[in-house]
């Protein structure tokens, strides 16, 4: 374990003084301002599509700046996003159940194990509620009650009901209100939109971010794009462990781009594992699917008492069933976090009593939910989510309780950025899952979509803005030398793949890769492990490069040469979330180090030595990473061992 | 119907290089599929079969695979998405076929629909519709309090109905005339039934019918098959509400 060196953070988190509750409005009143008339003599790009990235580009290209937004999707409203079922959270206390925006604040930093910015969560935080009066006004359905006033749900870390939601589609629901919003920009013409279109890397000039290299991924021609600031709104990097709730085609490439270029990387060994996914099935599976946390809401959660109990589930009485989340944490029963249902459930299938053939499930059971509210109400609420289910698994969930267990489903760690969304890559503008910022060391339900609308309609366009307004800009086109060189790197990489002709498929690399990092930098982490992943990433990452199997060529469509260049990246990424796992020797949020726990086996933080963000630097392919620490700085909130008893 | 076995199909898949050249079925015989895999797992294991001897994978779309991107269009046994009733083919799975059958594989056929390469098909001529006016104007930031308009239950809930249209484009892939008026009459529903949409619900209906026919998109002609293959089960209603919106912008 390398000793902390207390050495100042070499960047500024640009975090505005003040109260907290006035930092936002105080940072927006003295932030530069970039004339309507100017605005249209800048370029921005915007790559993913997501809620960030499609929030974004509408709100810039509505403001004047010339927008160029990039997908790989066939089209803006695929991204993965639309996947997002369960809710989006806002302080609108509607419910009258004594809901503010201190308290959505003080959650979700709690919910995140405190390792986040008390700035950055508290202006989340503040937007939240613009979020949803943005939505209704762009026609999104959602939920109502009979008077016509929006409907509420409760979601896990919170005691109160305030998520909004569209059925079990919400994330479909608001990102196709964002998408919406961008197309009626491509209709006015500030926005070109560029689908199917991939970043293959960052154009750094004089130590700014002014463009991306990208690759056409019908025709395969490679391409420069200048701009006065990228936007990299490119989600998350759960598909390092191959079988994730992640869209098979998400992937870290863009921002492990921007990482070798010289972005920072915070905290990249927090990863989510979703306590409600469908279980694996067998080899064959290619990707876990999701039920939405709000079945938690009705469902409980439940194992035999006995080890090795193989009855039917509908035979085991009720007093030989262990309610292991109402047992151990009453006072939020069911609805405890995502980190801590993920590991009781864990916990109780390495005792042996997990359930279904392989052992590696747990139920959720809504027989009382319906024999309380009816089959009907119960089916109004979750039926699609009861529907898909029953796709997946042959099973009815109406009858037969649902089997559940845990799966990667979202990552906090991301690229660093300052307040203003910026990295230290001057110009290079992170949002959404892509970045850091808000969640911590977990992430709360329903809280991702907040996050991601929050950055690209509320934060962004007023911070690029002041980036525009704060910097000259000297004129450069795609001709410059840093795009020539950038582009060039990008074409060797593809014709060294190409060139490979190997044994082994790619999806065989990618599939021991997240054997791997499943194993040892999954659930539960220990110092052997880590050691030991990093050791068997470096050697697969060898056999990698001497020993692939890239079909096809370059001048083509080619799903499988787009597959390779990402799992190429995911195998450098894995590396540096183990790494990180293995300085960060505490456990908090998702990140449970077994050398740091309660004699209860709960979480055990140590805010004395890790109450920090570790940000990573590439230092070159063949040298380790270096280590900065950005200290957090807690004024408003008092660290406690997080409790959910 | 297989529940437990392994199963050995024998396929007939679409292959085409390119938009200009000529297609054809290419026959593979799929041994060890387990009931248990989804549709596109037993791709991903042909392909991971094709290439271990060093063949060309088959081109497929897909994404999410949980029935929401839209992403997959694949024509399975003559039925876009498959024969299951409202199931994308992401969310197909091997159980509903028999050891031994034979399953034919195509993309999605339209003219507005051309094909990129084996069962992988050009759609932007959706995102061409939306753009013409799918959207409520409502600049970023200029928005009242979310619970200032009240929206009935009902309506929220029959705009839900529409919103959920995942482009998929199966509809199209359905219809004997290749028309995609359920999808663009799916997006006019959603905001016909809300307030939100009234402002521009005239320009709306009209920009996007326009659009649609600029596209190469057919007429409807009420053979209802894009609603029996909607894999979120839209109803052809969502046709009657865009005639209903066109005839009343014509006045």
């Amino acid at each position: 374990m390398a000793v902390k060196e207390k050495k100042t953070f070499k960047w500024d988190s640009q975090v505005p003084t003040g109260p907290l509750a006035e930092k936002w409005s105080s940072h927006k009143n003295n932030i530069k301002l970039v004339n309507p008339n100017n605005k249209r003599k800048f370029n921005v790009i915007v790559v993913g599509t997501g809620l960030a990235g499609a929030s974004a580009a509408a709100s810039l290209a509505e403001l004047g700046y010339n927008v160029k937004a990039f997908c790989i999707q066939d089209s803006a409203r695929r991204a993965h996003s639309i996947a997002a079922q369960g809710g989006i959270n806002a302080a609108k206390n509607y419910q009258n159940d004594g809901d503010s925006v201190y308290r959505l604040f003080y959650d979700t930093i709690k919910g995140g194990d405190y390792r986040s910015r008390e700035a950055n969560v508290y202006r989340l935080a503040e937007v939240s509620n613009n979020i949803i009066d943005q939505c209704v006004a762009q026609g999104v359905p959602f939920a109502r009650e009979y008077g016509g006033a929006l409907a509420n749900r409760s979601f896990g870390g919170a005691q109160l009901s305030r998520t909004f939601y569209a059925r079990g589609q919400t994330g479909q629901q608001l990102l196709l209100g964002a998408y919406s919003a961008l197309m009626k920009e491509v209709h006015s013409g500030k926005v070109e939109m560029f689908a199917r279109e991939e970043m293959l890397d960052l154009v750094v000039v004089d130590g700014r971010a002014r463009g991306i290299i990208t690759r056409n991924l019908v025709s395969g021609e490679i391409k420069r794009h200048a701009a006065d600031a990228v936007l990299l709104c490119t989600g998350g990097y759960g598909n390092v462990f191959y079988l994730s709730t992640n869209a098979k085609n998400s992937n870290a490439t863009a921002a492990w781009r921007c990482y070798k270029r010289g972005a920072i990387f915070g905290n990249p060994s927090f990863t989510q594992i979703h306590p409600t996914c469908i279980p694996v099935s067998g080899e064959y599976q290619s990707k876990l699917t999701l039920m939405s946390e709000s079945l938690r809401n009705d469902g409980r959660v439940w194992v035999p008492k006995a080890v090795g109990d193989k009855r039917h589930p509908n035979d085991i009485p009720e007093d030989e069933r262990d309610y292991y989340l109402e047992r151990i944490y009453p006072s939020f029963g069911n609805l405890v976090p995502r980190d801590v249902a993920s590991r009781n459930a864990k916990n109780v299938c390495d005792e042996g009593r997990g359930v279904g053939e392989s052992g590696l499930a747990v139920y959720l059971d809504f027989r009382d939910a319906i024999k309380r509210d009816g089959e009907n109400t119960i089916r109004e609420k979750y039926g699609n989510l009861f529907d898909m289910y029953e796709k997946i698994t042959g099973e009815n969930p109406y009858e037969v309780p649902m089997r559940i267990f845990p799966a990667v489903h979202y990552t906090m760690g991301g690229l660093w950025v300052d307040y203003n969304l910026m990295s230290n890559v001057p110009g290079l503008f992170v949002l959404g899952e892509a970045n850091f910022s808000d969640h911590g060391a977990n992430r709360l339900g329903a809280s991702a979509l907040m996050q991601g609308l929050a950055d690209g309609y509320f934060v962004i366009p007023y911070t690029l803005g002041h980036y525009i307004a704060s910097n000259n800009f000297e004129k450069v086109d795609e001709n410059h030398q840093a795009f020539k060189d950038t582009e060039h790197e990008s074409v060797s990489r593809i014709d060294k793949l190409l060139k490979i002709k190997g044994k082994k498929t790619i999806l065989d690399f990618h599939r021991q890769l997240g054997k791997i990092m499943w194993d040892k930098v999954g659930m539960a982490r220990n110092e052997k492990g880590l050691k030991e992943a990093i050791k068997e990433i470096q050697e697969l990452r060898a056999e990698f490069w001497e020993n692939v199997f890239v079909p096809g060529e370059q001048s083509t469509y080619n799903k499988y040469l787009e597959y390779a260049n990402r799992v190429a990246d995911f195998m450098e990424l894995g590396e540096l979330m183990a790494r990180d796992a293995l300085e960060r020797n505490e456990s908090c949020g998702g990140h449970f180090r077994e050398e740091s726990q309660t004699p209860e086996g709960e979480a055990k933080r140590d805010d004395e030595n890790f109450c920090h963000v570790a940000a990573w630097e590439f230092k070159g392919d063949d040298k380790a990473p270096e280590l900065h620490i950005e200290q957090l700085e807690f004024e408003n909130v008092k660290l406690t061992q997080r409790s959910y008893k | 119907m297989s529940t437990h076995e392994n199963m050995t199909l024998h396929l007939k898949i679409w292959r085409q290089n390119g938009p200009d050249s000529k297609g054809h079925f290419e026959d593979h015989t799929m041994d060890e599929v387990n009931p248990h895999m989804s549709f596109l797992e037993m791709l991903d294991l042909l392909n991971e079969r094709l290439m271990q001897n060093g063949k060309q994978p088959i081109e497929f779309d897909h994404d999410c695979r949980e029935g929401i991107c839209g992403s997959c269009n694949l024509v399975i046994n003559g039925i876009p998405h498959g024969p299951e009733m409202r199931t994308a083919a992401c969310q197909l799975h091997m159980r509903k076929f028999n050891d031994g059958e034979t399953v034919t594989i195509e993309p999605w056929r339209a003219k507005a629909f051309p094909i990129i390469k084996d069962l992988v098909v050009d759609r932007d001529a959706f995102d061409r519709i939306q753009a013409a006016g799918g959207f409520v104007s409502t600049r970023t930031g200029s928005m009242v309090d979310a619970n200032a308009i009240p929206i009935s239950k009902e309506a929220a809930d029959k705009s839900m109905d529409y919103a959920v249209c995942i482009g998929c484009g199966a509809c199209v892939a359905a219809c004997p005339n290749s028309s995609a008026s359920l999808f663009t009459g799916a997006k006019i529903a959603q905001f016909a039934k809300l307030p939100q949409g009234a402002p521009e619900r005239k320009r709306r209906v009209v920009a996007m019918v326009e659009q649609m026919e600029k596209e190469g998109f057919g007429d409807c002609s009420n053979y209802a098959e894009c609603e029996a293959v909607c894999p979120v089960g839209i109803s052809i209603s969502a046709i009657a509400e865009m005639r209903k919106e066109y005839v009343k912008a014509l006045f």
